[in-house]
């Protein structure tokens, strides 16, 4: 894919890694939404958790991007990660990585970025989500580079907890009430179509995972969970992908908006 | 130190501390912690009151090192951790982190009536680590330390 958006070479570890974060934060930001509004309290505070598991995961991938970042800017002066080329002061941090990147730059799946509709639309992303992470970090455990297993480990038990809550919820409303299996069909129309981009090997992939075997597993793993929940897949007419080359939906930059608001009025601001 | 969400436990009954040693190279003490969960933000705490601990004791050379891999278990909570813990009515976790399959049938005894005959009520609590369950004898609502 030549017309990435991205200033730098599609190979270094880095945009993989950086790819391997957004996805944690985006899913985290849009997840922390239902911080107080959830159906009751311990769902509530379930998505609370689960959120902040994932920017957790988030946080080890950024520091690591950064570390990496600061490497190799050390030895070839700094270059330019900040959008527009502009002049960047010190060394790039987590925080200029999440906080001051523009939405082109951002790496991570459409799914994440979708609006979480209601609480069945938000609990079947999670589940389509938590199941492809865990095959992702399944395969990241063996990888060769040390940090990325390391957080892989770290990562892969907490995402096992997300799938078993997730899938719970998605066989609880599919084989629920009439009113519960048709708000389910109706999240599954939505969202169906930006399930196509998991499991697909970016360009920048490092080696690290079989993405076929991924497919195929995921796919299993969905459909009989589906099917146990009487939910039918939907027939797909197409596919909607780019997340993982900086092309998003509109929803993206409203997120972003919001999040990064702080940082970019009241720079390098700390609470 | 104690943790700071759990204070009947300190961080090496929880298996948070892995390794304090002087480090001859870097002519300086080396601690090493591990974070529970990943967001856990308990961890930065931690952090710094180590930090303090250790400047209230006149040690200046040292660095503190965050490692995740081998990643948390609670296989490595103290038997005397979990006693505490019990003690303090969280209920400590049960069996080996690695059996996915007890996951799915764990009886968790109540921590204060001891009675197993109770129910889980929401797989996430107060904290990132604890799951919330309900003793259907003496009626208690309880946390539960997570396998994990």
């Amino acid at each position: 894919m030549n017309d990435m958006p991205i200033n730098q070479s599609t190979s270094q570890p880095i945009n993989y890694i950086l790819h391997l974060a957004d996805d944690a934060l985006i899913m985290s930001q849009r997840l922390s939404e239902w911080t107080g509004h959830g159906p009751v309290l311990e769902q509530d505070i379930a998505l609370t958790n689960i959120a902040l598991d994932y920017l957790g995961q988030a946080r080890n991938f950024y520091q690591y991007a950064a570390q990496k970042q600061n490497e190799a800017e050390s030895a070839t002066g700094p270059q330019a990660l900040l959008p527009g080329g502009e002049e960047r002061s010190g060394e790039v941090t987590e925080d200029s990585l999440a906080m001051l990147r523009l939405e082109h730059e951002f790496k991570n799946h459409l799914l994440v970025e979708l609006p979480n509709g209601d609480w069945g639309q938000t609990v079947l992303k999670v589940f389509f989500f938590s199941a492809y992470q865990k095959l992702l970090m399944q395969q990241l455990v063996h990888c060769t580079d040390e940090q990325v297993k390391g957080i892989a480990e770290k990562s892969l038990k907490e995402v096992s907890y997300h799938l078993r809550w997730s899938r719970e919820w998605v066989l609880r409303l599919g084989d629920g009430t009439a009113e519960s299996h048709e708000r389910m069909r109706l999240a599954l129309e939505a969202v169906w179509m930006y399930t196509g981009e998991l499991c697909v090997q970016p360009d920048y992939h490092q080696g690290w995972v079989d993405y076929t075997a991924m497919k195929t597993d995921w796919m299993e793993h969905v459909q009989h969970t589906l099917a146990e929940a009487t939910l039918d897949a939907p027939v797909a007419a197409g596919f909607q992908s780019g997340g993982l080359y900086g092309r998003h939906t509109e929803h993206l930059g409203y997120l972003l908006a919001e999040m990064q608001y702080l940082q970019r009025v009241y720079p390098n601001s700390e609470w | 130190m104690v943790d700071p969400e759990i204070p009947v436990l300190t961080i090496e009954d929880l298996g948070i501390l892995r390794s304090v040693a002087w480090s001859d190279d870097a002519q300086q003490w080396i601690i090493s912690i591990t974070p529970t969960y990943s967001g856990c933000p308990a961890t930065d705490l931690i952090s710094t009151q180590i930090r303090l601990a250790l400047l209230e004791h006149g040690i200046r050379n040292f660095s503190i090192r965050q490692v995740l891999s081998p990643a948390w278990t609670t296989d490595w909570m103290t038997e005397a951790g979990k006693e505490k813990l019990r003690q303090y009515g969280i209920a400590p976790p049960v069996g080996k982190a690695i059996d996915e399959a007890l996951l799915e049938n764990t009886i968790v005894p109540c921590p204060r009536c001891g009675s197993t005959h109770t129910k889980l009520v929401s797989a996430f609590s107060s904290t990132a680590c604890k799951a919330f369950y309900e003793c259907q004898d003496c009626l208690e609502p309880f946390d539960h330390f997570k396998c994990h």
